[in-house]
């Protein structure tokens, strides 16, 4: 591999930084394979980011879309400070759930449109290392539209969402949302519906994550029946566990020309 | 074009048979319930489709599995054929569950960790379908079709699971022991027969359905290269 691997999103992005060198992984050992993978995945992620902070699309429309979302909650459901306490996690995952397949949507429609998942494809290294790259991409962006979006909820309607279990609640339920909606994204926009799809792949799939995210936030807001939120917490972690793993295992066979 | 096997004939006509005598267990051979009365012989084609449902998602699942390591797309057809047989069963399902609950429990719909993780599954095999209708190359609907027929067959039970954690109040007549449930009776041997037959005679329907929308999966292929032949 002579020329620069073509990592990047848009023309203007630099290109991978420098240090970059993905070939002779095979033969070196054991370890040497490891960081050189780890490097792959940083790669990818990093291009994701430079590109994300040339451009701010992505974070912003999901932004934006998640304020109007909370806007609309608002009139729907005459958000009194009565039924607040009861429906806040609901709103939030809504929310954070809607939002999400904007923003997966279109960091995959970009690799897809300028032909730039060929040219991840066609660098030498492992296909999941991919994977991985998107979907640390993803979650960053996640991590980003939520922790702007907390905080505004929060100052709305005079409530503290700041509390470590719902914050451990949300880092787990992002981690398997964006798992599994990683791998459905690069999915769907092969096919001829692409968008419209995305969300009527992902919501039945994912139910059990936003069940046991909502009841788990809501019981650390709420502080009702510990029990039943550990039960939530270790259901989150299973689903997370085993959605890395399927989709590690199966995403060869959806990228695969 | 291939003939159609005379096996297959001959197992169409047991199947129909097999399908008229547990019809006709279910009306006369098994008692009437002593509480909730007609209604209840429901209860023996409702299990019985649910559980079709249930086979042919897990087959589904299995031939998506054997696809992705074979790369034969024989096990696509495969694949489809169940999910398109289990969508129906499992609507049977729902619907003939419904007729009872509407008497038994006063309301034809409940959020019950059962009803909801069903009517999951059937959305999911839904988005199976639509998935499927969106990708024009065979090769790469046969491989998303298996991947999400696979990630499909596994959430369904951590969707049980997320809602089990509630209360649930749909009986459990096998095994039972939850005394919160509504609905529930105690089966007589009768009863168990025919319930026992039922399932069987079911399962039968299932492979006999499957055999006959392989052979047209196969059928449709063949039609498709000899359009493409003609095109040329």
């Amino acid at each position: 591999m002579t020329e620069p691997l073509p990592v990047t999103s848009r023309q203007e992005s630099q290109p991978a930084p420098s240090g970059m060198e993905y070939t002779g992984a095979g033969s070196r050992a054991a370890r040497g394979r490891t960081s050189a993978y780890l490097r792959a995945i940083w790669a990818v992620v990093w291009k994701d980011i430079a590109a994300e902070l040339r451009s701010r699309e992505l974070v912003s429309a999901m932004l934006v879309f998640s304020l109007l979302v909370i806007l609309i909650f608002n009139f729907a459901l005459d958000l009194d400070p009565g039924t607040r306490a009861s429906v806040t996690s609901g709103v939030l995952w809504t929310t954070f759930a809607f939002a999400g397949t904007l923003g997966l949507n279109r960091s995959m429609a970009m690799e897809k449109d300028r032909g730039c998942m060929d040219g991840l494809l066609l660098a030498p290294v492992d296909r999941s290392a991919i994977y991985f790259g998107k979907a640390i991409g993803n979650l960053i962006f996640m991590f980003t539209v939520e922790a702007i979006v907390l905080p505004v909820y929060s100052v709305l309607y005079n409530t503290n969402l700041f509390k470590p279990g719902l914050l451990l609640v949300i880092l787990l339920g992002s981690i398997g949302y964006v798992a599994v909606g990683t791998l459905l994204a690069s999915m769907t926009v092969q096919t001829r519906t692409r968008d419209v799809l995305l969300p009527i792949l992902l919501f039945p799939v994912v139910i059990p994550l936003l069940i046991a995210a909502v009841k788990g936030s809501a019981g650390f807001l709420e502080g009702g029946d510990m029990e039943q939120t550990r039960a939530m917490l270790n259901l989150l972690i299973v689903y997370d566990v085993i959605f890395i793993a399927i989709s590690f295992m199966v995403f060869d066979f959806v990228v695969e020309e | 074009m291939e003939e159609k096997p005379r096996v297959l004939t001959i197992f169409n006509i047991v199947t129909a048979t097999l399908l008229s005598i547990a019809t006709w267990m279910v009306f006369f051979y098994a008692p009437l319930e002593a509480v909730m009365g007609e209604v209840q012989r429901v209860f023996y084609f409702h299990v019985a489709s649910a559980w079709v449902g249930m086979l042919g998602f897990m087959v589904a699942a299995f031939a998506g599995v054997a696809l992705l390591r074979t790369k034969d797309l024989k096990w696509d057809n495969v694949g489809l054929a169940s999910v398109e047989i289990s969508v129906v069963f499992l609507l049977i399902a729902i619907i003939t569950g419904s007729i009872w609950a509407r008497p038994i429990w006063n309301t034809w719909w409940t959020w019950d960790p059962r009803l909801t993780t069903t009517t999951i599954m059937e959305l999911i095999y839904a988005a199976y379908l639509m998935l499927r209708s969106g990708i024009d190359d065979p090769e790469r609907r046969a491989r998303f079709g298996a991947v999400y027929a696979i990630i499909g067959f596994i959430s369904v039970p951590l969707t049980f699971l997320s809602i089990r954690i509630f209360r649930t109040i749909h009986p459990v007549v096998i095994g039972s022991g939850d005394p919160s449930s509504e609905g529930g009776f105690d089966m007589t041997s009768t009863m168990l027969q025919t319930f026992l037959f039922s399932l069987f005679v079911f399962s039968v329907v299932y492979v006999n359905l499957l055999w006959h929308r392989i052979r047209l999966g196969r059928l449709a292929n063949q039609v498709e290269q000899l359009r493409m032949k003609l095109m040329q």
